[in-house]
């Protein structure tokens, strides 16, 4: 049997007299985690750690759009999509605080909920966390965030409070997992700009099969600035 | 023809190919001028840099006991792990799942592990229709080639080729349309590859790490095909090797702060997801099921060879953006699965001495490649030693004769010097008032591609001499 045969012939090459200490010494590190050094970048607090990640979605090509409350989002959304001549239609999924935003507000935006399908023009999700170092969203596949919806429409709007900026991807990943109940979900998508491809020719072109267009609406929800 | 041969008529053919020179020309201002930016960026990149080689070692020290917990979790995250020793098996794997999926699509993201084991033939051979969705794979599966980088698999081609090919293969659209820009021409893949993504009822990545922790797999792009082709069909299969593990998610940060930093010259890649099983009862998306297939084709015999450092290779392809010779006769001409010093290394190691020990020839042992690898592989010393083995190996008389001479000629470093000293006058004699040799005696071969300058004044041995006395003993 393949694994077996595997196996052993990787054992014998690691010596095959100390397979019960390398099994214990790789529970422990797994048990233990190392805690490896994090660039400066990847440290940053308070006002440096919002900027540095409004930085990077800025040369990212990402649009931001920062409300004062989440009340504000189904209104900024709606002005959003009509200022770039998008249609006044979404999809999301099945997000509590997607869900509990006065929709109402923009009376003229249709929202579908559930999975992408294949001709949505717009998809919205709600990020755990954002990481500063690189200007990176971390969302969880599920129902309430359905994966389809970051990858199929040709426009990505994402919700991001802004006390979900945290320094590192570290720092995101324990966040996701925290509100995610600890829980691994199926995917953890850590989405750093929109789709791109410099395959032809080697000039970078957005939208090469994701979204061709990234936006964030930052909720500033009691954040304070100085 | 012997392999060598075949190799250096490859390499002539690249060297006069001028639409392969205009686009290797580009790989200096795009991905080498990209890292170097990122590394002046990040201060702690050297320091990374030894995190990285120090996780890869203790990873691959203990990597029985990771695999074994890499299994144990997979399966209880849903996955299906299958174990393949050689290329022929990993194929039939694959092969059995698609017939008991009834697959008639396959989407594929890139994956060289898929090259190494040549899926695609085996797929086509069942009638199964496979599709690579990396735009750049994309192009080479119609052209019928392989890649010619790791990262980059159309890197040979221009704007030019691609408007051709798409032309000729995307019969059912206007044949007069325009496809003057890469836009246009992004656009169309786009809409070509969606109907496939749509139809597709198997997907397949590869995985840059696994991880054992949690019994992940971590995969980035730039383009989201991998995403759509784990998230749409209703099977995912991952089909990686067992050296990719990693022991938990906190050991893949330095990795991948290191990745596309050091291969396409991006902070991080538009796409990183760790994906963990088959969809969950509460999900309304995603595939029924995950097969992880882990395969060795030779990756255990490496562990203990003194090639074991190769190992830690991470795939960013940064060796052969830096190379001076892979960026003069581009990948094709390596015709092995990895180009590159990479490829130089791996190759013999996977397919035999006999087979690829030429390939270690391919280098003007300069150490750029070492200089900006990620994990810190000693790429020169391997090199070497291949060219050891590939030399204990061998039966031209020619070269062993020659090298015998020098051998004996080096331990003598008077007769040496003399030597030296008569060789260069000889040669700044015949180059005249230019200084450029444009044939060299008994170095035709050499000089065949280009002029080969001809010494200036003393030799080295002579200038340390004297430095020497000026200055003192060297420190």
């Amino acid at each position: 049997m393949s694994r077996n045969r595997i196996l052993s012939a990787v054992r014998g090459a690691l010596d095959p007299s100390h397979a019960p200490a390398r099994r214990s010494a790789a529970s422990a590190r797994i048990a233990s985690a190392p805690k490896h050094p994090r660039p400066n970048i990847a440290k940053l607090e308070g006002d440096e750690r919002i900027a540095r990640f409004a930085e990077c979605l800025a040369a990212l090509g990402v649009d931001r759009i920062e409300v004062q409350a989440a009340d504000e989002v189904p209104a900024a959304i709606a002005t959003y999509l009509s200022a770039r001549g998008l249609p006044l239609r979404l999809r999301r999924g099945e997000d509590n605080i997607l869900a509990s935003l006065p929709w109402h507000h923009a009376s003229d935006l249709v929202v579908d909920i559930g999975p992408a399908q294949a001709d949505d023009a717009v998809g919205l999700s709600r990020a755990l966390a954002g990481a500063a170092e690189t200007g990176t969203l971390a969302l969880a596949s599920g129902p309430g965030n359905p994966v389809t919806l970051s990858f199929l429409p040709d426009t990505h709007v994402v919700v991001l409070c802004e006390q979900a900026i945290v320094a590192s991807y570290e720092d995101a990943i324990a966040r996701v997992l925290a509100e995610n109940g600890g829980v691994v979900p199926r995917t953890i998508n850590l989405v750093t700009g929109a789709s791109r491809t410099g395959d032809i020719g080697g000039k970078i072109v957005m939208g090469a099969h994701g979204p061709r267009r990234l936006a964030v609406i930052l909720i500033r929800d009691g954040a304070q600035r100085t | 023809m012997t392999k060598t041969a075949a190799f250096e008529a490859g390499v002539s053919a690249a060297l006069a190919n001028e639409a392969l020179q205009h686009a290797l020309a580009d790989v200096p201002a795009g991905f080498v001028a990209g890292r170097a930016r990122q590394k002046a960026a990040l201060p702690e990149f050297e320091g990374l840099r030894r995190t990285a080689r120090d996780i890869r070692d203790h990873t691959l020290a203990h990597l029985d006991a990771y695999l074994e917990e890499f299994e144990r979790n997979a399966v209880s995250a849903g996955s299906t792990v299958h174990w393949a020793a050689t290329a022929d098996e990993a194929r039939e794997v694959v092969l059995s799942i698609c017939r008991a999926a009834g697959a008639r699509t396959i989407a594929k993201s890139k994956s060289m592990v898929s090259e190494e084991i040549a899926l695609n033939a085996a797929l086509e051979a069942q009638a199964m229709e496979v599709v690579e969705t990396d735009l750049g794979e994309y192009l080479i599966q119609l052209r019928g080639e392989r890649p010619s980088h790791i990262i980059a698999p159309a890197i040979h081609l221009r704007a030019g080729d691609v408007a051709d090919e798409f032309r000729l293969r995307h019969d059912h659209l206007d044949a007069s349309r325009d496809l003057a820009t890469p836009e246009v021409m992004v656009a169309e893949a786009r809409s070509v590859l969606r109907e496939k993504f749509l139809a597709a009822d198997v997907g397949i990545t590869g995985a840059n790490f696994l991880v054992a922790e949690t019994g992940s797999a971590i995969i980035v792009t730039n383009e989201g095909n991998a995403d759509l082709t784990m998230s749409l069909p209703k099977v995912h299969i991952v089909l990686t090797t067992i050296d990719k593990l990693v022991p938990t998610l906190a050991d893949a940060w330095p990795l991948l702060r290191l990745l596309a930093r050091s291969a396409t010259g991006q902070a991080f890649t538009a796409y990183t997801t760790i994906v963990t099983g088959p969809r969950r009862p509460e999900d309304d998306a995603g595939p029924q099921s995950c097969h992880v297939i882990l395969l060795d084709n030779g990756r255990s015999e490496l562990l203990q060879s003194e090639f074991r450092p190769i190992l830690r290779c991470i795939r960013c392809g940064a060796c052969m953006n830096h190379c001076p010779v892979y960026c003069a006769i581009g990948g094709h001409a390596y015709d092995s699965v990895y180009p590159g010093p990479i490829g130089a290394v791996l190759t013999p190691a996977l397919a035999g001495v006999g087979e690829a020990g030429h390939l270690a020839q391919a280098s003007t042992f300069c150490g750029r490649c070492e200089e900006v690898c990620p994990v810190e592989i000693p790429l020169v010393s391997m090199l070497r030693g291949w060219r050891e083995q590939a030399f204990a190996a061998s039966d031209d008389w020619r070269s062993r004769t020659f090298l015998r001479a020098w051998v004996q000629l080096a331990k003598r470093p008077r007769a040496y010097g003399l030597a030296a000293r008569i060789a260069a006058a000889i040669l700044s004699a015949l180059a005249g008032a230019k200084g450029i040799l444009r044939r060299l005696p008994f170095g035709e071969r050499w000089t065949r591609q280009r002029d080969f300058p001809a010494p200036q004044g003393t030799t080295f041995q002579d200038l340390w001499k004297r430095r020497e006395r000026d200055e003192g003993p060297a420190p």
